[in-house]
């Protein structure tokens, strides 16, 4: 039970939620660089939260499933069509075996996600199935990202409701967006006058952004300090080498690092980062450890409590 | 002692503002009791030289509660007996064929290419950190007069196995990467291997002993030429 892939896309690769407790053995998290899409796509087919999904980055993914089972795609507009026919996004739709599979490339946004019911059964290493390229580690075998040919294999599933997110419950994708800072780390290496100018600046996404990070260019808010000792570098951490010009540093980030920190982009804000392209722009805000952990609070309620509507095919 | 803020559901501790063996005991001491203490709040911990990054699950408790665990940690590891890790032998193939900048070094430290070698392996190195890539142990301190910065231009390909210097730093390449640092031989004791357990044959905190072995040894051993290729280019 399997679905072939006719056409890999430009970058499409098997994530689950990541892989964690590995770190010191220098291996990072890889998993969905958009998590609410992600996590959106496996709630519509009533998935465990860390099912395995393809991350498909910009488009040109086709499928050919050779089993009966349902499947969602969600995170940017790449149009989805099944034997042709355009379908919806957010939505789970049930695919029959021998039916074409194509999500086109997209204009806005970056990536999305097409889930199986079930989640696709991929081989686990260190106790998850993320591909992470660099590391040779996940995917279908070494950390390689989907080929032609590549047999992905799921669970047939014949029957079962189907839903879809509500019109008003969507994310779009823009071309800028504000990310929440928390301070931390070396920020007070950094001066008032450069902190200020961090927080009240528009950079833009240089097209040297990938899984490891979002550079960024802009008013350089480089600090004094240039020589420290190689540290644990967090999920969102925003690393300032000596050009001044912010990295934020994102699933597939080395492990340790010695470039000063101004602080972390909280987790909810980092989604909206993946889904921009070279050229958009963003502006940091900060807030302080309570806010972010409130905002990390409301959007775990809301995520849980948002219904789903019933839809028939 | 201090705890920072690193991002909205981590703590970074730092132990010391320098590299020393006994910070590298306390921030093992420290991680073994939070891995104890912390249970599911905990999701990593990445020890390194002179810090530990302790990230928890935000579903599954707040900053009150992981700092008051770390805080319990820190005062715990005072008066617990630091323990040491374990001594690691790892063998070096070092010559010109298997590490080309071993000329550069010698020159620039005013000694044979013999006695540089022997400069080398001639101390016991500490596992400071692990990270930039599975398997990377970053060893030290390196003798002062070994010390060589990083090349100005990194290679594209580093063979697996290298044995390589950078400042006072010293480590293998677990795997075929780019990279900057000097190299002075090839080791061909796997540093990484995913499908065994444990995947690696060391962890922060223990010692290494680097021993000198021959063209023929290293063959033997698991190396091969295409490695010694790769080194001289």
């Amino acid at each position: 039970m399997t679905m072939l892939v006719k056409q890999p896309g430009l970058l499409s690769l098997l994530q689950d939620s990541g892989r964690f407790g590995a770190h010191q053995i220098g291996l990072t998290n890889g998993g969905p660089l958009d998590q609410q899409a992600y996590a959106w796509a496996n709630r519509l087919l009533g998935n465990q939260p860390n099912a395995c999904a393809i991350e498909v980055s910009f488009g040109g993914l086709q499928l050919q499933t050779q089993v009966d089972t349902y499947i969602a795609v969600t995170g940017a507009p790449m149009a989805l069509t099944i034997d042709g026919i355009e379908h919806d996004l957010w939505t789970a739709h049930k695919v029959t075996a021998g039916a074409h599979i194509n999500l086109d490339f997209c204009q806005q946004g970056a990536r999305a996600y097409l889930a199986v019911a079930g989640g696709f059964q991929t081989p686990i290493e260190f106790g998850s199935r993320s591909t992470v390229v660099r590391e040779n580690i996940g995917g279908l075998q070494q950390g390689a990202k989907l080929m032609d040919n590549d047999r992905l294999a799921c669970a047939e599933t014949r029957t079962m409701a189907s839903f879809t997110l509500p019109a008003a419950q969507r994310p779009t994708y823009t071309d800028h967006t504000e990310l929440r800072v928390v301070l931390g780390y070396q920020h007070d290496l950094f001066s008032p006058t450069k902190q200020a100018l961090f927080f009240s600046s528009t950079y833009t996404l240089t097209d040297r952004a990938d899984r490891m990070g979002m550079r960024l260019s802009g008013p350089d808010v480089s600090c004094d300090t240039t020589s420290m000792l190689s540290e644990g570098i967090c999920y969102g951490a925003i690393q300032i080498p000596a050009d001044g010009q912010p990295i934020v540093l994102l699933n597939d980030r080395q492990t340790i690092g010695g470039y000063p920190k101004i602080g972390s982009v909280i987790s909810q804000d980092t989604a909206r980062l993946a889904q921009l392209r070279p050229g958009d722009t963003v502006t940091f805000k900060a807030v302080d450890l309570h806010q972010a952990q409130n905002i990390y609070a409301l959007a775990a309620y809301r995520f849980q409590h948002t219904p789903l509507e019933a839809i028939s095919e | 002692m201090r705890i920072e803020i690193a991002s909205e559901n981590s703590f970074i501790i730092y132990f010391n503002d320098q590299i020393a063996a006994d910070t590298t005991a306390q921030i093992s001491a420290c991680a073994g009791i939070l891995r104890q203490s912390m249970g599911p709040l905990l999701v990593d911990l990445v020890p390194s030289y002179a810090s530990l990054l302790v990230i928890y699950h935000l579903h599954i408790g707040d900053h009150y509660q992981a700092k008051q665990l770390i805080k319990q940690a820190l005062a715990q590891i005072q008066d617990a007996a630091i323990s040491q890790g374990k001594l690691v032998h790892l063998p070096v193939y070092y010559s010109e064929e298997s590490g080309p900048d071993l000329p550069h070094l010698a020159a620039a430290a005013k000694l044979s290419v013999a006695d540089t070698i022997a400069l080398h392996h001639s101390c016991h190195y500490q596992v400071y950190a692990i990270g930039f890539a599975p398997g990377f142990a970053y060893l030290g301190e390196v003798d002062e007069r070994l010390a060589a910065p990083r090349k100005a231009t990194p290679r594209l390909k580093v063979p697996k196995g290298a044995v390589a210097i950078a400042d006072r730093q010293t480590a293998v390449y677990p795997s075929q990467s780019p990279g900057g640092w000097n190299l002075i031989g090839l080791c061909p004791t796997p540093m990484f291997n995913a499908e065994q357990e444990p995947p690696m044959p060391v962890n922060v905190g223990d010692q290494i002993k680097f021993e000198p072995i021959s063209r023929a040894e290293f063959l033997q051993q698991g190396g091969n030429e295409q490695l010694l290729l790769e080194s001289s280019l």
